[in-house]
């Protein structure tokens, strides 16, 4: 689906993190948790493609004016990194953006009776919002933030609001543990005592370190991919991942914009 | 007075001249749900080979200013796969599908042209002899006017469906290879493939795409490929598809002017799927709003 959305508010909640609120159909109220949708900027052909965001939220916005009418509401969290999302940064209240979607395969939500352990690194926490407000309705859901220093550990009060159990962990040691969030998540696999389900969202190197704990643990495991994409709807191939059988003699590689981007982490390549 | 929008491309009879490039709108399906096919001229099939192919390692584009670069490596699902899995679908709608195909052998070119004539529900053929991103996938046989000839020869041999070559703008004079892909039997031409470029990340020191280089495509090429279907257009008898960062009607029109029976947009359904309905229905109104009865009279009528 292809649609104009009105800006409701734009804010850095981190430095060079924004969390933006936007206008939404009321189809978007049936997007899954992990699936995403593609802004233009602008009009204009400078930036020319789309950018992919993972969908943070979604909720009804009611206006403060009275008698106006209640509205679906779909917000983004982003990093500044380029030129494109620098733009985006710039925009206000009542701007319009034209959005593409919601995209892709989103995440399965699992049995109830599993403890649900969702990993975020930075900005990764973007798609795991709506999967924390999803799980939280039937299963204990604990969350594992981590970042480069504080700065990147984002909107952890709102998981708290929802009853997730937030554990931090940053590389420098501004904000909870020093050190990598994956020592967090192993140690309270240790302590685990039922089934587990893991699902994550980040930097490749911290995907790829959480897939080897899954795996190494049997524990099932979804993660979800981002990828250079120009189209998100399957055409441009420029997205792929490799798939696990990936080899330079046998490619095999999956689209991330329409097979994923969330895939069972044994779905993919990982270093060893 | 609605405007006669339609055009004839070797044989095809389109109802307007907006046709989609391949590479940027899959196997058509994909699409279904932004773009009315009965209101485009054609679309265009993904490139397809004898055998799957699955592409280039990663990163496979990359955005620079007014355009991009992609080297996806010519990923298809494959002849068996297509006719298997995706000619279904070109059967249910009713707009002509012409398959792009490539190979990495003159035998290939034409085996691939033999299969693909075998298709009722393939209108037209159109023979990749310039895409840049594979050793072997046409780059090669695009820049040799002889080679060029014998591939087009081979492929003409074997199918009476009307057959577009996709030209190459990664040569020193186009409109040579176009005169050879026109002796040898081209019923029409499409330019421009991508320009080759490349991207590079200062900081990192190294190339943006795994590839090293790709092909530029996007609003940034288009004078080059205006001036490209000009040239080509004087010289040679066969129609002109015209290619390269058609973005809105206008640009569709200017193709035209220049001498181009029909266009491709490209690029321009990554940014906005319903990209080649939206030119389409836009040229229309402008020939509405300019008083113009029929869209032919505008090919090749650039006053110079």
């Amino acid at each position: 689906m292809q649609f104009t959305s009105l800006i409701l508010s734009n804010i850095e909640v981190s430095p060079g993190y924004w969390r933006m609120r936007m206008t939404a159909p009321p189809e978007c109220a049936a997007a899954r948790p992990g699936q995403f949708v593609m802004v233009r900027i602008n009009g204009a052909i400078d930036p020319l493609l789309r950018r992919p965001f993972g969908i943070f939220d979604i909720g009804t916005h009611t206006p403060a004016q009275s008698g106006a009418v209640e509205q679906p509401y779909m917000e983004m969290l982003y990093r500044v990194v380029g030129k494109g999302t620098a733009m985006l940064s710039t925009l206000h209240g009542s701007d319009l953006l034209d959005v593409l979607g919601p995209l892709g395969k989103g995440f399965e939500l699992g049995a109830p009776d599993e403890e649900k352990l969702i990993v975020g690194g930075g900005v990764g926490l973007a798609p795991l919002y709506l999967l924390a407000k999803e799980l939280i309705k039937e299963s204990k859901v604990r969350l594992f933030a981590g970042g480069r220093t504080r700065d990147d550990i984002l909107c952890i009060t709102e998981f708290e609001r929802l009853g997730v159990e937030c554990y931090t962990a940053t590389e420098d040691g501004s904000l909870g543990e020093c050190g990598l969030v994956t020592e967090a998540l192993l140690r309270r696999l240790d302590m685990l005592k039922g089934k587990a389900t893991i699902f994550a969202c980040g930097p490749h190197g911290m995907l790829n370190a959480v897939a080897g704990i899954a795996s190494q643990r049997s524990i099932p495991c979804q993660v979800s991919l981002e990828g250079y994409m120009a189209c998100g709807v399957g055409a441009c191939l420029g997205c792929v991942a490799p798939g696990h059988s990936h080899s330079a003699e046998t490619p095999d590689y999956r689209c991330v914009c329409t097979e994923g981007p969330v895939f069972e982490s044994g779905e993919l390549k990982w270093r060893e | 007075m609605k405007p006669d929008m339609s055009v004839n491309v070797a044989g095809i009879s389109l109802r307007n001249p907006v046709m989609t490039a391949s590479g940027t709108f899959g196997y058509g399906e994909e699409f279904a749900e932004y773009v009315d096919m009965a209101s485009i001229g054609a679309f265009v099939t993904k490139g397809l080979s004898l055998k799957p192919r699955a592409g280039n390692p990663t990163p496979r584009i990359v955005e620079t200013p007014g355009g991009m670069l992609n080297a996806i490596g010519l990923q298809n699902v494959g002849i068996d796969a297509f006719i298997a899995k995706k000619v279904p679908y070109l059967r249910s709608v009713n707009t002509p599908a012409i398959a792009n195909f490539f190979g990495s052998t003159v035998d290939e070119y034409a085996e691939m042209a033999r299969r693909l004539d075998e298709i009722p529900e393939v209108a037209g053929l159109e023979v990749n002899i310039s895409c840049p991103n594979v050793k072997q996938g046409g780059i090669v046989f695009g820049t040799d006017p002889d080679c060029a000839a014998s591939v087009v020869s081979v492929c003409r041999a074997v199918t009476k469906k009307p057959l577009i070559v996709k030209l190459s703008p990664n040569v020193t004079d186009v409109v040579i290879m176009a005169r050879a892909c026109e002796d040898a039997g081209a019923d029409a031409l499409s330019l421009i493939n991508t320009l080759t470029g490349m991207a590079i990340d200062l900081n990192k020191r190294r190339p943006v795409l795994a590839n090293i280089t790709g092909g530029f495509s996007g609003p940034a090429i288009k004078p080059i490929a205006l001036r490209m279907v000009w040239q080509v257009a004087k010289a040679v008898k066969v129609p002109i598809i015209g290619i390269g960062g058609i973005m809105n009607a206008t640009d569709a029109l200017e193709f035209m002017l220049a001498g181009a029976t029909a266009v491709q947009v490209g690029t321009a359904s990554f940014i906005n799927p319903g990209a080649a309905q939206k030119i389409a229905e836009d040229m229309e109104a402008w020939l509405i709003a300019n008083g113009v009865a029929d869209i032919k009279s505008l090919i090749g009528a650039l006053e110079t």
